[in-house]
């Protein structure tokens, strides 16, 4: 017996038995809950725990040039990111993990503190395309450094050194403003598009479908078990237009200038090169571009994102003279035209400088073979003169110039051709009679594109056949795909065959002695084109500026030329920036012929060995000397072992 | 007075519900950590309920009266050694709970010092002369439990303080109680509240909030709630096989604190509400012991196990569903690990003495 001699409340008791059954029926009801009434949507919350998509990325199409040689590759790139479900002390492991991938201590650490509030299935990426031994380095230290992982993605490998940049283009991932648009409606943030060129162009092509892996993940977000997979579809190779030799060639033609080089087929309007100075490393873009370096690329004064053949919008210079001319011809008055140029002569009131008087020279008797390739301004002078603004403009827009071209490739500008309904509606000011002298040797309000010279001299070198460039073969994309362009493939602008002549006889005397670029004579190649010179600012102006403009505002040189003279294979436009005078754009042209017609020849080996080897009367080299010399040899770079065709 | 005592009178019935909770707790522990560094744990937890059984037989082998007896020198040991964990204490986590005992073993004093607690306070009741309760006897045995609690409480270990709580409420509530005073002391401690709070460390405070919401940081503090009742969830009626949440280590700790969260995800909510009976049956059988016991103290003994075992199914159960903030309590009888299943069984062996005696006079 302990204790007073009294039984304990027997109604207590019963109370906390009660009480307990009260806290049992609680609990009860907290199951219930859980697992009857909400079940489903529980269920569903740990089905999302457990199973994760994993997206299979589809690797990217490659770019092959018009021999099916790559230009464009990718290459499997590992990415170094640290796993946190591992037990181990992160930031004291920070030393050596910075060592072996060369990075700063602080930089780990801060990656480490960054991630710190993030879900811990989460890893922390470290650094984008290791290099082999940064890989090397992590296999070794699987055991000390458990948490150190890679995970591998397809980048793309673009030739090196910027090689035909501009027409590529290059990939990143979809931008917000771009999913936006209807055409990305279908993207999803994180994908891999291309962002210019080529890349932009036909990425519906080029870019593949991921697939996905539907897989069982624990906690830590480790793959326990895979559930499901749909299998990437790689994206579909394309072909382009262009051969890459000829690209070197035009490549190192523009070497060490600012401008650009466009060759065609007059006869189809496939692009056979394409090249802008300054160019950019697309591979700087492949992984991850820097914020120094975009903008160092987007206010650099030159430029280098600008694809110059298609967006460069300038005064074209004498190179409008041979549209002049047509123009003259079409209309009757140019074949007997004749004009004494004494170096300049009076239109409306104002003394109109023709080019020779720097040379102190005048050209005399002008007719219109010795006005195309003496390049006589006088004798234009007259001709615009008598053919005034709208029969101009007439004859330059039947040749495509103010207006795109339809060229495949993203952002083409569209040039301007100036007339009497452009002038008052722009400027609500009537056309003056002298802005027409100006426009007659491709000055004032005249502007065109390299690709809209090269398209305009091959049409009138062709007889009148005017085509669509293009750098894909449209036969091979998808029927989906082809672009819409509201500019017919092929238009026939009627030249009469007399007139025809006459116009490419002369343009193949500017490269013959006496012509305006006769240095850049090719022995036994049929080659002919036309020169031009433009300002950049008046000459009054640069007057004004006395030697500052001089030297700051030099002309751009253009050349635009054809083999052979007559229904030519081949059109190249050069454009040099500052380059002074069409001569220079002229040796860069030629460089370009000789090489397309070189490459003819090894191409036909039983045929080149009756034919004569082309005398090169210029003091370049051959381009396979410069290729040796390792100029535009693409390099592929060893370390990452690929093997793409570009040489 | 006989002291004839047989194993006749040992209650063989409970031992039996306590045991199949016992066997569903190891089953639990083998499928939640078969394939974990923990493998291999449900076999030690048999060793423990092995053991436990056998201190259960000896502790019915003493005179509970005895030892109500020699209970204010047991009491003293337990501030002496609460004490010594607060000067000598090993700080694990940021908390002061062991003294490490020569021979390189952990002693954690915080969980013996409840059982203490029992027959103390059952011995306090027992003894109280008036049958009303005055307010200095309100204070008297509120300190009785209030000291080691604050000291607990301070090394800081909430979770084992709060489990000393119900030793007190249900000796007053039996002691007499009366409804004004149970008001006034409800009224205090809502006054008080706010101090409280003030006064818990930021982890605490932390998971009290979590509790509040605990999908607004379901991947911080509220991620172990939030996954135990994903796993309770996704059980459904009749539980789900595969057992992801368990298996796939969303459930933090399923062999201890979370396995009734385990349990209920692999057996659904017909093997989760059968669970809970189980449990019912156990505190229904140890209630009518504590009505057939031979004296006052006794009662007061097999009631103060009872507080602390439905205490311990209270907050477990109720953090799983959450319903409860988390705090660490195990689950009686199914969390692994050895002193929580030692006491558990030892408190049982008190409740033995008192039943087997219960002839005695």
């Amino acid at each position: 017996m302990y204790g007073r001699d009294e039984k304990v409340s027997t109604t207590r008791l019963t109370a906390v038995q009660y009480g307990v059954l009260g806290i049992f029926l609680i609990l009860a009801y907290g199951l219930w809950r859980l697992q009857v009434s909400q079940s489903d949507s529980y269920a569903s919350l740990a089905e999302k725990n457990r199973t994760r998509d994993v997206p299979i990325l589809a690797p990217r199409g490659r770019i092959l040039d018009r021999n099916g040689r790559t230009i464009v590759d990718n290459y499997p790139s590992y990415t170094a990111l640290l796993l946190r479900d591992s037990s181990r002390d992160l930031n004291a492991d920070a030393d050596l993990i910075a060592q072996g991938l060369h990075m700063e201590v602080k930089e780990v650490r801060e990656r480490v503190h960054r991630m710190a509030s993030m879900p811990q299935y989460e890893p922390i990426y470290l650094k984008d395309d290791i290099t082999p031994d940064e890989l090397a380095f992590i296999e070794a230290h699987r055991n000390e450094l458990p948490e150190l992982d890679t995970i591998m993605a397809h980048r793309r490998l673009y030739p090196k050194g910027g090689f035909m940049a501009h027409l590529i283009g290059y990939v990143g991932e979809v931008s917000e403003d771009m999913l936006n648009q209807p055409q990305w409606e279908f993207y999803n943030p994180g994908d891999v598009v291309g962002k210019s060129g080529v890349e932009l162009e036909y990425n519906s092509v080029l870019m593949g479908k991921n697939g996905s892996r539907q897989v069982l993940v624990n906690s830590h977000g480790k793959e326990v078990g895979q559930l499901a997979e749909i299998p990437a579809e790689a994206g579909k190779p394309l072909r382009l237009t262009v051969d890459i030799d000829l690209q070197i060639a035009a490549e190192q033609a523009l070497e060490g200038r600012n401008g650009a080089v466009v060759a065609m087929d007059p006869r189809t309007g496939e692009i056979l090169a394409m090249v802008s100075r300054p160019t950019f490393d697309p591979n700087d873009f492949a992984v991850r571009v820097s914020k120094d370096q975009w903008t160092k690329l987007v206010t650099d004064a030159d430029h280098p994102l600008l694809n110059k053949a298609i967006q460069a919008q300038l005064a074209p210079g004498s190179v409008f003279k041979i549209i002049m001319a047509t123009a003259g011809m079409q209309e009757g008055i140019a074949e007997d035209m004749h004009v004494i140029c004494n170096g300049g002569a009076v239109f409306y009131g104002r003394y109109f400088k023709c080019w020779v008087v720097a040379e102190h020279r005048t050209h005399g008797l002008v007719d219109i073979s010795k006005a195309i390739y003496q390049s006589c301004d006088v004798f234009f002078y007259t001709l615009a003169e008598k053919l005034g603004i709208e029969r101009i403009a007439k004859y330059a827009t039947m040749f495509g110039l103010g207006q795109k071209t339809g060229i495949d490739l993203p952002q083409e500008a569209s040039g301007l051709m100036p007339s009497e309904e452009w002038k008052l509606k722009n400027y609500r000011q009537k056309w003056f009679a002298g802005e027409t002298i100006s426009v007659g040797i491709g000055q004032g309000a005249v502007a065109a594109t390299p690709i809209q010279l090269a398209r305009a001299i091959g049409a009138i070198s062709s007889g009148g056949q005017l085509v669509r460039p293009h750098v894909a073969f449209p036969n091979e994309l998808p029927a989906n795909v082809v672009p819409a362009s509201t500019v017919p493939e092929r238009v026939d602008v009627p030249i009469d065959p007399k007139n025809w002549e006459i116009i490419t006889d002369a343009m193949a005397d500017v490269v013959n002695p006496g012509g305006t670029a006769a240095l850049s004579h090719l022995q036994g190649i049929d080659f002919a084109g036309k020169t031009g010179s433009a300002q950049t600012i008046s000459n009054a102006l640069k007057a004004k500026m006395g030697a500052a403009g001089k030297t700051q505002f030099k002309d751009n040189g253009w050349f635009a030329g054809v083999e052979p003279r007559r229904n030519p294979e081949i059109v190249v436009c050069v454009l040099l920036e500052e380059g002074e005078h069409g001569y220079l754009a002229a040796r860069a042209a030629a460089q370009v012929i000789r090489a397309y017609v070189e490459e003819k020849q090894r191409a036909q080996p039983k045929l080149a060995g009756e034919k004569k080897r082309v005398e090169v009367g210029a003091v370049w080299a051959t381009p396979d000397e410069e290729l040796k010399a390792g100029k535009f040899v693409v390099d592929v770079g060893k370390p990452r072992e690929m093997a793409t065709g570009v040489r | 007075m006989s002291r004839y005592i047989s194993f006749r009178d040992f209650d063989w019935v409970l031992l039996l519900f306590v045991l199949i909770i016992c066997g569903l707790g190891v089953m639990e522990i083998h499928s939640a950590t078969e394939h974990t560094k923990f493998a291999g744990s449900h076999i030690r937890q048999v060793y423990w309920i092995a053991g436990g059984v056998g201190a259960m037989f000896l502790m019915s082998f003493i005179s509970y009266q005895k030892l109500l007896d020699g209970v204010h020198w047991m009491y003293i040991a337990c501030i002496t050694a609460l004490l010594s964990v607060m000067v000598f204490g090993q700080k694990y986590l940021g908390a002061r709970r062991w003294v490490k005992l020569p021979g390189g073993n952990h002693f954690q004093p915080s969980e013996w010092v409840k059982l203490i607690l029992i027959l103390a306070v059952a011995k306090y009741f027992a003894e109280m002369q008036n049958r009303e309760l005055s307010w200095t006897d309100f204070m008297k045995a509120g300190a009785l439990v209030g000291v080691p609690m604050l000291m607990v409480l301070a090394q800081p270990d909430l979770g084992t303080a709060l489990t000393y709580f119900p030793i007190a409420v249900m000796g007053l509530f039996l002691g007499g109680l009366s409804w004004r005073q149970a008001g006034a002391v409800v009224l205090v401690g809502a006054l008080l509240m706010p101090v409280a709070l003030h006064v818990l460390k930021p982890y605490q405070r932390e998971r009290l909030t979590s509790f509040m919401s605990p999908e607004a940081d379901a991947q911080g503090s509220g991620y172990q709630v939030n996954q135990s009742k994903i796993a309770i969830g996704s059980g459904g009626i009749w539980g789900s096989r595969n057992g992801s949440q368990t298996h796939l280590d969303f459930l933090p700790v399923p062999q201890t604190d979370f396995i009734f969260a385990a349990f209920a995800e692999e057996h659904g909510f017909v093997g989760a509400l059968g669970l809970l009976l189980l449990y019912f049956v156990v505190l229904v059988r140890l209630t009518q012991n504590a009505q057939t016991a031979p004296d006052r103290a006794g009662t007061f003994v097999v009631m103060g196990v009872v507080a602390v075992l439905s205490f311990h199914i209270l907050v477990n159960v109720g953090m799983v569903v959450g319903f409860m903030p988390v705090t660490g309590i195990p689950l009686p009888l199914m969390s692994y690990g050895g002193s929580s299943v030692l006491f558990m069984f030892l408190a049982l062996g008190m409740v033995m003495n008192v039943r087997m005696r219960r002839f005695v006079n």
